[in-house]
């Protein structure tokens, strides 16, 4: 089955398209830019950079604009998928959604409209094992955004490895967090994956942080040999 | 041991992981040992080692198990409780007599319990996670025990511990698996 992979650049939309990639035939990455920094559907930080992601895993990007509307972006979504569609044939969609029933409705609802799969190969995924999944697996990953206390700018351009999890494992006993950044605690991007062709090295970025809320911008990143 | 029966369209599929591992995962958590089988491979001998079933749901646009109701028929003398989720209640239903009908719901819903049964908990609404592209008219030797505005949520067998759960209980709703596990296993479970 050819199938659409939902991409933020974020870790659960690329470890999803791994495990699609186990199991059927990933088509194309389908990428929602959005110019609103709370879009309750689409992770923001460096979502450009998926177009990067795309060229090392040598698959097709759909990218299509959103001005991040509440709701309206869903008519943003569908589009980038029938696009999908259109060019590369795609019979489903895979995302990345874990616990959020919000994003997992939506995105059933397009699906269902448009007579196509949805797969969720994450959802309800025990966080640990994902984590540990994740590592074990050749990711890396790194830490592009926090939002949420107790993450404070040391966090910003960290790498997700067994150090870092270890200091997360810490603080989600500690407080209200999710080991994952499921609840919108912690944004992340992929700079290589076991699929990776090339590898992403990030040359420039900058950290802005205040008040437990801060980016990391990637400003220049180029694929290297692995 | 309790037996997890995979419904989706073939043996380790894509899906898996997003209607059988959940459920195999409150298992866990609840403290039994489980053994999985696709629904095409189940043996005589799972059924006779386990202390209850349980029948998983499948995505929207999979309704493969429904052309294969003869896969099921050992519903029919089941002697340890089953619980049917989603497709799982559709196969349960069929194989006694009942209809499955087209009826798309997805999202959250308001379930009202109108025949009470410890499976609740003594609840009386909640809210569930529905993703179905069909439903059920249950056959006559069940009863309805919950509804939502648009279709039969639960039911269970006149005379049996047979259940079937039309909402998604693995999201928002693990005590339902729970409860049931519990009650009909004679373990407390939570």
């Amino acid at each position: 089955m050819k199938l659409g992979v939902l991409c933020s650049g974020g870790k659960d939309s690329l470890f999803a398209c791994w495990r699609a990639m186990q199991k059927e035939e990933v088509a194309c990455l389908i990428t929602i830019v959005s110019a609103n920094p709370e879009s309750y559907m689409f992770h923001t930080p460096n979502v450009r950079l998926a177009a990067l992601q795309a060229e090392a895993a040598d698959l097709p990007l759909v990218e299509v604009e959103t001005a991040g509307e509440k709701e309206v972006e869903l008519e943003d979504l569908e589009r980038a998928i029938r696009i999908a569609r259109e060019r590369h044939g795609i019979e489903g969609v895979v995302t990345g959604a874990i616990l959020s029933v919000y994003q997992a409705t939506r995105v059933q609802r397009i699906c269902h409209d448009l007579g196509l799969w949805c797969f969720n190969p994450l959802w309800h995924a025990d966080q640990e094992e994902y984590i540990r999944s994740l590592i074990g697996e050749g990711f890396e990953v790194i830490v592009v955004g926090v939002y949420s206390a107790p993450f404070d700018e040391r966090w910003l351009g960290r790498r997700i490895d067994a150090a870092s999890v270890k200091e997360l494992k810490k603080m989600a006993a500690k407080y209200r967090i999710t080991l994952t950044g499921e609840g919108g605690e912690i944004e992340t991007f992929v700079t290589d994956a076991p699929f990776f062709r090339k590898r992403i090295e990030v040359r420039e970025a900058s950290a802005a942080y205040k008040n437990y809320n801060g980016t990391y911008r990637i400003g220049s990143a180029v694929l290297v040999p692995k | 041991m309790i037996l997890i029966v995979d419904l989706c369209w073939k043996e380790d599929s894509l899906s898996r992981y997003e209607f059988v591992s959940p459920i195999e995962e409150i298992v866990r958590r609840a403290g039994f040992p489980s053994r999985t089988r696709h629904f095409a491979s189940v043996q005589d001998a799972d059924l006779s080692g386990a202390a209850a079933v349980i029948l998983c749901g499948t995505a929207l646009m999979d309704n493969f198990f429904a052309e294969h109701l003869e896969r099921f028929e050992w519903v029919h003398e089941c002697t340890v409780p089953v619980l049917g989720i989603c497709a799982g209640m559709q196969a349960i239903a069929a194989v006694f007599g009942g209809r499955i009908e087209p009826n798309a719901e997805i999202g959250m819903t308001d379930v009202d319990v109108v025949g009470p049964d410890a499976i609740f908990s003594g609840r009386e609404r909640f809210s569930a996670y529905e993703l179905h592209s069909f439903a059920v008219t249950p056959p006559d030797s069940f009863e309805v025990l919950a509804v939502s505005e648009r279709c039969v949520q639960v039911i269970r067998h006149a005379s049996v511990p047979i259940y079937g759960v039309m909402f998604h209980p693995e999201v928002r709703n693990e005590w339902v698996v729970t409860q049931f596990l519990g009650q009909n296993t004679g373990t407390d479970a939570g």
